[in-house]
């Protein structure tokens, strides 16, 4: 049978994270003061570590600049990207919380139908808290969520659930098009509430979207890497894409689950196309090739850590997907930076040694 | 000399001019709502939806004067609707089949008259059914009995049982057209998240008539609906999707829960209007509800029909699982042949039947039976032979055979069924065009 419904409001304040990547400036904070003032922020700036970013006051934060990035990481900096809000992963890898929300600097409070604003950092926390359901489709949706339940026909066997790893929240207004389907329709606008939260059933590929996304970063957080993009990269825009990628393959592999929909939040900034297309241009080629390969990759019984896992995908990124460019070489290599800097900040008893030389720290 | 509008009265103009853009009417004063009311009778403008604007301001005056002239809501006849010449469906290349667990169809038929009086429909009567059918004027119908079913199907096939919800499949037998629509006979059209009535019937002539998309999930759920579309990071190579073979529609009020949700919440109802279509992912299965399905009959007629049927099976939905069967044999074949399933819009609304507790107390077997069945389909890999509906389902009947045959005599008589059911289908379902077996 479905949960009862999780209590709102200042949940997990102090074991949830607020990460967010600026370049610009963090005006948009004063609108979700209401919602985020109860908890810890981490910022990323990137570009410039000689402007000062300003963060309103009365919010609890911490700020990395690309100099800290540098001093904290070291060589390992590389694996960080530059001028593009990839980098937003280094706040994952700092966080000592369990679960990150993570949101774009020109992404606001949007409203419901009734016009009532939504608090979308306590509908992600909700998803969070509450199961997946991977291995069978629900179609009355999240069985969790007050008001719903499963439908007949629905095993028992499969009712409780597995732990939700990530929950991806959706956009009003701008939605989030690629460069060409912005030409084509450059005054669409996401119109449509869709009252649902469900799981992306296991062996589903989906294109993650970075500006409205929450995990657990327990659960999943070496797996959330950013990959390289931006300054000196062949490609942007292309992050979230494929952390989402290795996300749902480790994902479906160790038994997690992730949920889309809700909550909302409103998109207020229609990026300009042309800059958009030369960023993807090469990702819109190399997406026929890397949906296959993620499609078709398998992990061994033998990885049983996120980390694991996560290095012998960097293995057959290495393998397979040097063909289409050897930027994927390089990629490969960074995975492997991001996984030793991860393990080094983020020491446990939990984790399994470093595969690659097997000395862990 | 003629007295020059009052900026009040140009003003009032120019709101009837661009009533459809308002949301809330409510901040007018009372006599200009009054003054602009009026205009819009006048001006030949007054719609559902506008009327519901004036209505939802509260205003006693404008109330009163809606009930003097006895304005009411009055569903068309014909709906205008956008959609249907988009898709450019004929209303000749769809059945809409009912099942008749119930004699009195009147107010079932009376309920859905604006929806269906444009289409043909095949009424089946549940053939345990003893009394006459009663049927309202004014549809273009068949109706199919026992007598009928006896004569078609005969004796050679004995597996198959036409009774209680089964008694729909001998419509989908008998059809001829391209699409059906099924929808059973205790539900009535819903009304969505605005109050607007719901045309279900050319919201899934348009989910089956668009792609689907099984490959790769569009987060934006179906990029074919308009307002949306493919979002970044969709491949291209994708985006033409497939054949869309079974829409599967949802209900509002009483949910299609199983006997034991239901009777744990005895007042669960739903009222969460999800306006979302998507297509359920290629190798994801779910449980297909028949209480409010449509489909490509030839890409999926082959998989609907009479098999699972349960020992004290009964007259409730509570009693079946005979739907869900199909529903796995159809995704699964969907999912070997590279077509698509639907879910989501549109809704009916479905009136509160039965017992959930009695339901309960007389059939369980179906969901001990669903530990059984959800693995098993999970496991099934269909051979590259198969290329057509009915190869892949006869592989499906071998594999019932070996696999779960032996662990309930349920799954033997199902296996059977399904083979006599495809053997039925190429001798009286198959083809389509104009010839028809008589109506008896």
């Amino acid at each position: 049978m479905a949960a009862a419904s999780v209590k709102p409001a200042l949940l997990l304040k102090d074991e949830l994270d607020i990460v967010i990547p600026t370049i610009r400036n963090l005006d948009f904070l004063e609108m979700w003061r209401p919602f985020f003032e109860p908890y810890h922020l981490i910022i990323v700036q990137d570009g410039d570590p000689s402007k000062t970013i300003k963060v309103p006051e009365g919010f609890d934060y911490e700020l990395y600049n690309r100099n800290d990035i540098n001093r904290i990481l070291g060589p390992k900096a590389s694996c960080i990207s530059f001028k593009d809000s990839a980098c937003r992963c280094f706040g994952y890898m700092v966080s000592k919380k369990k679960y990150i929300f993570t949101i774009d600097d020109d992404c606001f409070v949007a409203k419901d139908p009734s016009g009532k604003d939504i608090n979308a950092l306590e509908q992600h926390i909700k998803n969070l808290l509450t199961p997946s359901t991977p291995f069978f489709f629900n179609t009355l949706y999240d069985p969790y969520r007050d008001g719903a339940d499963f439908v007949r026909g629905y095993p028992f066997s499969l009712r409780e659930g597995v732990p939700t790893a990530v929950s991806h929240g959706l956009w009003l207004n701008i939605p989030d098009y690629d460069a060409p389907t912005q030409l084509v329709k450059p005054r669409e606008r996401n119109t449509r509430y869709v009252d649902a939260v469900l799981t992306v059933p296991k062996g589903t590929l989906f294109p993650m979207c970075g500006m409205n996304l929450a995990f657990n970063r327990e659960l999943i957080g070496p797996a959330m890497y950013f990959g390289l993009m931006g300054d000196g990269q062949p490609i942007g825009r292309y992050d979230d894409m494929w952390a989402g990628w290795c996300m749902k393959v480790i994902c479906d592999h160790l038994g997690w689950g992730v949920k889309t929909g809700l909550p909302y939040i409103w998109h207020s900034k229609a990026s300009n196309p042309f800059v958009n297309l030369k960023k993807e241009y090469s990702g819109i080629y190399w997406q026929e090739e890397l949906i296959p390969f993620f499609q078709a990759a398998t992990l061994p019984k033998e990885c049983t850590t996120v980390q694991q896992c996560y290095l012998e995908l960097s293995k057959q990124v290495k393998a397979k997907l040097e063909k289409v460019d050897p930027y994927f070489v390089k990629l490969a290599d960074a995975m492997i930076t991001w996984i030793e800097a991860w393990d080094e900040l983020n020491p446990s008893a939990g984790d399994s040694a470093n595969l690659t030389n097997g000395s862990a720290k | 000399m003629r007295t020059p509008p009052s900026l009040l009265s140009l003003s009032i103009d120019s709101a009837l001019l661009n009533l459809s853009n308002f949301s809330d009417l409510s901040p007018l004063p009372d006599h200009i709502l009054l003054d602009l009311f009026l205009r819009t009778l006048k001006a030949g403008k007054l719609t559902e939806k506008i009327l519901m604007l004036f209505m939802a301001t509260g205003k006693d005056e404008v109330l009163a004067l809606i009930q003097s002239l006895n304005i009411q809501l009055i569903t068309p006849v014909l709906p205008t609707s956008k959609k249907m010449s988009q898709t450019n469906i004929g209303d000749d290349e769809v059945d809409i089949v009912i099942g008749a667990l119930h004699a009195d169809l009147t107010s079932f038929l009376n309920e859905w008259r604006p929806l269906f009086s444009r289409f043909h429909l095949i009424i089946v009567k549940d053939p345990d059914l003893r009394e006459e059918l009663k049927i309202p004027e004014g549809f273009n119908l068949h109706v199919y009995t026992k007598s009928d079913i006896d004569r078609v199907v005969g004796s050679s096939y004995t597996a198959i049982n036409f009774s209680g919800y089964s008694c729909r499949y001998f419509g989908y037998l008998m059809s001829r057209k391209k699409y059906i629509f099924s929808v059973d006979d205790d539900c009535i059209p819903a009304k969505d998240d605005k109050g607007l009535s719901v045309d279900a019937v050319d919201q899934h002539i348009t989910n089956l008539a668009t792609p689907a998309t099984p490959f790769f999930f569009n987060t934006l759920y179906d990029p074919f609906r308009k307002g949306t579309d493919f979002v970044r990071g969709y491949p291209f190579s994708l985006r033409s999707g497939v054949t869309c073979a079974l829409s599967c529609g949802l209900w509002l009020n009483l949910a299609d829960h199983d006997a034991p949700t239901q009777a744990l919440k005895p007042g669960h109802r739903n009222s969460r209007y999800v306006d979302a279509v998507l297509t359920v992912p290629a190798r994801a299965l779910m449980p297909v509800s028949g209480v409010n399905i449509a489909f490509n009959r030839e890409l999926a007629g082959p998989a609907l029909f009479p098999g699972l049927r349960l020992a004290a099976e009964g007259k409730l939905r509570w009693e079946t699982v005979e739907d869900i069967w199909c529903g796995l044999c159809v995704k699964v074949v969907c999912d070997h042949l590279g077509l698509g399933v639907k879910t989501g819009l549109p809704y009916v609304w479905r009136n509160d039947r039965g017992n959930a507790i009695e339901s309960l107390k007389k059939e369980w077997e179906g969901v001990k039976l669903m530990e059984e069945v959800v693995p098993f389909f999970q496991s099934v890999r269909l051979s590259q032979a198969a290329v057509t509906t009915e190869d892949c389902m006869l592989e499906i009947v071998a594999l019932v055979k070996e696999r779960l045959a032996t662990l309930d005599p349920v799954f033997a008589r199902a296996a059977q069924a399904m083979a006599d059911w495809i053997k039925l289908w190429k001798a009286v379902g198959s083809g389509s065009g104009s010839s028809r077996p008589s109506n008896g």
